[in-house]
């Protein structure tokens, strides 16, 4: 496999808020004393009349933004995806979702790979959260730049985003200049065999296992779903006609996440074998990003098991 | 307990800081350091408690809760240098399977910590609820909650500060870490918190103001704040702090809130810290 420098998703989002700033002067940042770990300072520093620090007071900061978006600005709010969610879903669902304002929620730090800070920082429910929700569009994306490309993307679009990513410094594959398409899924590699389906920091284990299930003869295709909602249903039904069993994969809960997204597709359209690579009803804890993806069954050797189950059942 | 061998546990406590976070990489060393004086005390002097035997209810003893769970490594070194679990134990902080997560969580059984917290703005309420549970149980002991300065940006402290004030929860005492820094930078500047005595007692509390890195200081305001206690109004400490307090380079700036030292600083810090009691 091609090597890639390692970069966070969440300094994609820094470079792709500062871009936004530029190109529109309406793009205007909210954050909840977490400006380093949002990499908003770039932002902040360029257009300080535009930054606004809003102290640790997240739902405060929610229901402002729905206020500024109002008349015309495009705000988005930042903090950790934890905070980003539930503890503001009221805020949330009555100002930002059912009012349908366009205000986009910046999240970082979800998922276990959060690692030390322990399971009241790791959010694993918040895909589901928020994909509950109507009007909400939910964007996961994979990597450095795609995150920046996604945030330009939820810029110019009309209306309420979740923007998820990450702590972690991980292989920034995707092209800079590739633009984002909203809804739209990614096409990876073409594979006969199985469709692995996969979001955020765990396309790459997907791509790794990929390379492993190659060598013992089996061709997966891989697809990104970096918008979970609305999930792009043609491109799943045509993959899965050609291949016949699917694998998710996802740093979030079983419950309310991608795969489960995916799986009723399937029920409702085309019921093929399926395995899901998620976490199972648990809260995560501390370690290190790598050992918890390990724990929690989330790494690539994982995703390679699902696959060769799943092939069995076909 | 003498105001010397409180003295000489703070010592300890805040080496057990600098070891935690450095042995893992990871944490809050700032805050922890700072605050060190006030628990100190508190479990070391003031608190009726029995680490021997940890009830989960509390029922009958002194309770207390850290809002601000990021400070957890300060918090650790506290219940287990007073005998709530193992010292050894220090060592597993924020590493797979430990008990001492990253933030207290209750979910590993560690005994000393009664409800997980690291998501700001949550204890208080916590802390009037375990309050007035006391008084329906007519357990006359106290309740005792550290909360962060930053911390008071949460709209959800005020709703608990007006639930107090205005059900005369008088059996609780709260402790305000007043470091005036946060992540981003000096209260000051990220979110300016005007007269914090005045704001509590608007809204019906008691306010004693010290130094809380004083230890004479903070054993006295504690005692006054149990005579003070079932006298109509909830109390507040309002406890002056220095965040890094004890480590020079770590003391004055915000940027040791969640950074830990390398080899050389934790050196550098250490030989700052006297060892009274034994590492870990
Ligand atoms: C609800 C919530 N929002 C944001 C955070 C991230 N966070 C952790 S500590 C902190 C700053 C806390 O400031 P303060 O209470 O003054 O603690 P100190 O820095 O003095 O230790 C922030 C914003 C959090 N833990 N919880
Ligand atoms: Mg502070």
């Amino acid at each position: 496999m091609e090597t890639y420098e390692k970069k966070d998703t969440r300094s994609g989002f820094g470079a792709g808020l500062l871009e936004a700033g530029r190109h529109n002067p309406k793009v205007v940042a909210f954050c909840a004393d977490l400006t380093g770990s949002l990499k908003m300072g770039d932002f902040a520093k360029e257009f300080p009349d535009r930054f606004f620090q809003t102290g640790i007071a997240e739902a405060n900061m929610t229901n402002m933004a729905a206020g500024m978006a109002l008349s015309g600005f495009v705000p988005f709010t930042g903090t950790f995806a934890a905070f980003a969610t539930g503890r503001v879903y009221d805020q949330i669902r009555q100002c930002v979702a059912y009012s349908n304002k366009n205000v986009k929620i910046a999240a970082s730090h979800a998922g276990v790979t959060l690692g030390e800070d322990g399971a009241t920082h790791q959010i694993l429910e918040d895909i589901g959260l928020m994909k509950m929700l109507p009007n909400m569009t939910v964007i996961v994306p994979c990597d450095y730049n795609q995150t920046m490309n996604a945030t330009i993307a939820a810029a110019e679009y009309d209306g309420p985003v979740y923007l998820r990513f990450g702590r972690p410094k991980v292989p920034n594959f995707t092209p800079a200049d590739q633009k984002f398409e909203i809804g739209k899924a990614q096409m990876i590699q073409e594979g006969k065999d199985v469709t692995i389906f996969a979001c955020g920091h765990l396309v790459w284990k997907a791509m790794e296992a990929a390379e492993i299930l190659k060598e013992q003869g089996i061709e997966a295709e891989l697809i990104n779903i970096h918008t979970i909602k609305p999930l792009d249903v043609e491109a799943v039904l045509k993959s899965v006609a050609k291949t016949r069993c699917v694998v998710t994969a996802e740093e979030h809960m079983r419950n309310g996440g991608l795969g489960d997204s995916i799986a009723q597709v399937l029920a409702l359209n085309n019921p093929v074998p399926m395995e899901m690579v998620a976490v199972d009803d648990v809260f995560g804890q501390s370690g290190t990003p790598d050992e918890l993806l390990k724990a929690y069954h989330l790494d690539t050797p994982d995703i390679v098991e699902a696959v060769k189950k799943v092939i069995k059942r076909k | 307990m003498e105001i010397n061998e409180l003295k000489r546990v703070a010592s300890q406590v805040r080496r057990d800081i600098i070891r935690m976070v450095h042995g893992c990489q990871s944490g809050h060393p700032g805050g922890s350091l700072g605050a060190t004086d006030l628990i100190t005390a508190l479990y070391f002097d003031q608190m009726q408690i029995n680490p021997a035997q940890f009830r989960m209810d509390g029922i009958g003893e002194d309770m207390f809760f850290l809002s601000n769970g990021h400070i957890s490594p300060m918090f650790y070194s506290i219940l287990a240098r007073r005998g709530y679990f193992p010292v050894n134990e220090l060592a597993t902080f924020r590493r797979l399977g430990t008990r001492l997560q990253g933030h207290p969580t209750t979910a590993e059984g560690l005994p000393g910590i009664r409800i997980a917290s690291g998501s700001l703005g949550q204890g208080l309420s916590v802390a009037v609820g375990a309050a007035q549970a006391k008084r329906l149980n007519n357990d006359p002991h106290l309740v005792f909650v550290l909360m962060g300065d930053g911390e008071q940006d949460e709209g959800q402290i005020w709703e608990a500060a007006m639930y107090a004030g205005a059900k005369k929860i008088d059996n609780l005492v709260g402790i305000l870490d007043y470091n005036k820094k946060q992540i981003d930078g000096p209260t000051d500047v990220v979110m300016h918190l005007g007269d914090m005595r005045a704001k509590y007692e608007a809204f019906g509390w008691k306010v004693i103001e010290l130094n809380g890195n004083n230890m004479q200081q903070v054993v006295d305001a504690l005692r006054l704040a149990r005579q003070g206690a079932g006298q109509g109004q909830p109390q507040l400490l309002l406890a002056h702090t220095e965040m890094g307090m004890g480590v020079d380079f770590m003391m004055g700036t915000h940027k040791w809130h969640g950074t830990p030292p390398n080899d050389e600083q934790a050196a550098n810090a250490l030989s700052q810290l006297e060892e009274t009691l034994g590492d870990y």
